[in-house]
């Protein structure tokens, strides 16, 4: 479990980390928590030969309300998050899944923006990242850009970003009106990664019709989906259990599915379906 | 860009050392095998049990996933840190008291998540002392003994 050897580089501001993965055309990393790098270089599953430590970039920590969204720091870690009085108060789920990463050691490292970079297929962040159209604003050699999670996740361990690209914030809209959402987890009993995690959100109107209807599915295959079709069975309809229930059945109409020893691709797509139905029916009004 | 060695300065159980180490160097190994601090326990590579659990600037994380040049200029406490003067850590005592270990392998990263865990909760239930523990993985699988000590030095801290 000894990583092979490579070049390490403090940056001090984002600029300058840019500067520096620019040098290493290609050959150098980003690295924050290290939460998912460093397992991987003790595996020798990477081998980068420089490591660029963005960890003590003030500017790229912490929560702010802007506006309808909650703005968070890419080195927010996700204990910080879990435990954050704005995001409990503005987006409980999204303190939700925080709060399920890994393990009490595991979200005091490990970071969102690290997390939504690594576009790990069992993170849980992608769920709620994607359920609530989250944007990522990205700093590269050509300057700041700002990434909807649906453009930025490409696929697994997958992402838009270049090479000398970096994850500045993740933007979490607030979504509006009277609504509620949640977050439903299966997690893998040995590692708590994700086996299916889905992320809901049921907006109402004040007759108690669905308007609006936000489902983001993670660890069930290759990638991180939206049920659209699920969203689409819901929209227009009653609040109720019963409508619910039938478009939770739906949840594995998109998105591709795989097994593995532990959960066979069948019972992966029965999951989607149970967690799409625990997850809404906590969100009902 | 060399992969030369850094000079690292920590503060480890309230001693300053400084060292100069390769970048690839675990803050486990860099405890353990450059100060000699063996109470902290590698117990696998995959970043799962928790063996290896120290405080970094006062949270618990797991130092076989931390490298030491990510820790310089802060301040790790590991198990050797956790006694005053003699005088047992409530932790410490509860584990005795309870006996919360069998072969004590888990026993330093089980103690450190428990002050991390009651740094967060100083009153938890056993429900929210397992889930705490879940990063703990005993071998010996004693964790009742585990929830009763941690309970015991949550009273005990309390006062
Ligand atoms: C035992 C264990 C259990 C875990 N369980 C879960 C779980 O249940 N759910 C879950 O979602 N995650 C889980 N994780 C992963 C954890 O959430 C990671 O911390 C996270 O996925 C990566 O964040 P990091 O800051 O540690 O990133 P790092 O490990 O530092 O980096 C990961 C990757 O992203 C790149 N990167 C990092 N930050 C940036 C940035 N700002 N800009 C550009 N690129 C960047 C790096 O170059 C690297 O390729 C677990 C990890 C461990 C060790
Ligand atoms: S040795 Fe660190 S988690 Fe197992
Ligand atoms: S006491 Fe033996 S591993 Fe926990």
């Amino acid at each position: 479990m000894i990583p092979a050897s490579f070049a390490y580089e403090r940056a001090q501001s984002v600029r300058e980390a840019v500067e520096l993965l620019e040098s290493h055309q290609g050959e150098a990393k980003v690295l924050s928590g290290g939460h998912s790098l460093i397992p991987l270089l003790k595996l020798r599953l990477t081998s980068p030969t420089v490591l660029v430590d963005i960890g003590g970039i003030a500017e790229l920590k912490g929560i702010s309300a802007e506006g309808d969204r909650l703005v968070v720091g890419a080195l927010t870690t996700h204990a910080e998050v879990a435990a954050s009085p704005e995001v409990r108060r503005h987006l409980p789920l999204l303190a939700e899944a925080a709060r399920q990463v890994g393990d009490l050691q595991v979200r005091n490292r490990g970071t969102v923006g690290g997390n939504i970079a690594h576009a790990d297929p069992a993170s849980d962040l992608p769920a709620v990242a994607l359920a609530l159209d989250a944007v990522i604003t990205v700093e590269g050699p050509a300057g700041r850009s700002e990434v909807p999670v649906e453009d930025f996740i490409l696929g697994p361990l997958l992402t838009a970003l270049g090479g000398s690209d970096v994850v500045v914030s993740v933007a979490f809209p607030i979504p509006k009106g009277k609504w509620k959402g949640a977050y439903e987890k299966y997690p893998h009993p040995a590692s708590g990664y994700a086996v299916a995690g889905v992320a809901a959100v049921i907006g109402v109107d004040d007759g108690g019709t669905i308007r609006d209807a936000r489902v983001g599915i993670t660890g069930v295959g290759d990638m991180p989906y939206r049920a659209r079709d699920v969203e689409a069975a819901l929209v227009g309809n009653p609040a109720t259990e019963e409508v619910v229930r039938r478009a939770a059945e739906r949840a594995d109409a998109e998105g591709s599915f795989s097994g593995d020893l532990f959960a066979s691709e069948d019972y992966r797509r029965h999951l989607s379906k149970v967690y799409t139905r625990r997850a809404l029916m906590r969100s009902l009004p | 860009m060399t992969t030369t060695k850094t000079v690292v300065t920590l503060k480890v159980n309230g001693v300053e050392r400084t060292a100069e180490v390769e970048p690839r160097l675990l803050l486990v190994h860099f405890l353990r095998d450059v100060l000699g601090l063996t109470g902290t326990h590698v117990g696998c590579d995959t970043s799962q049990c928790g063996a290896c659990t120290v405080l970094l600037d006062g949270r618990g994380v797991k130092s076989c996933t931390v490298l030491a040049v990510q820790a310089d200029g802060h301040e790790v406490t590991t198990v050797e840190g956790l006694a005053r003067d003699g005088e047992l850590h409530p932790i410490q005592e509860g584990f005795w008291e309870k006996h919360g270990l069998q072969c004590g392998f888990c026993t330093p990263g089980a103690m450190m998540t428990a002050v991390e865990l009651l740094r967060q909760n100083p009153n938890p239930t056993d429900e929210e002392i397992r889930e705490g523990l879940e990063g703990v993985i005993c071998r010996c699988t004693g964790y009742e003994n585990i929830v009763r000590a941690v309970k015991y030095a949550a009273e005990r801290m309390r006062g």
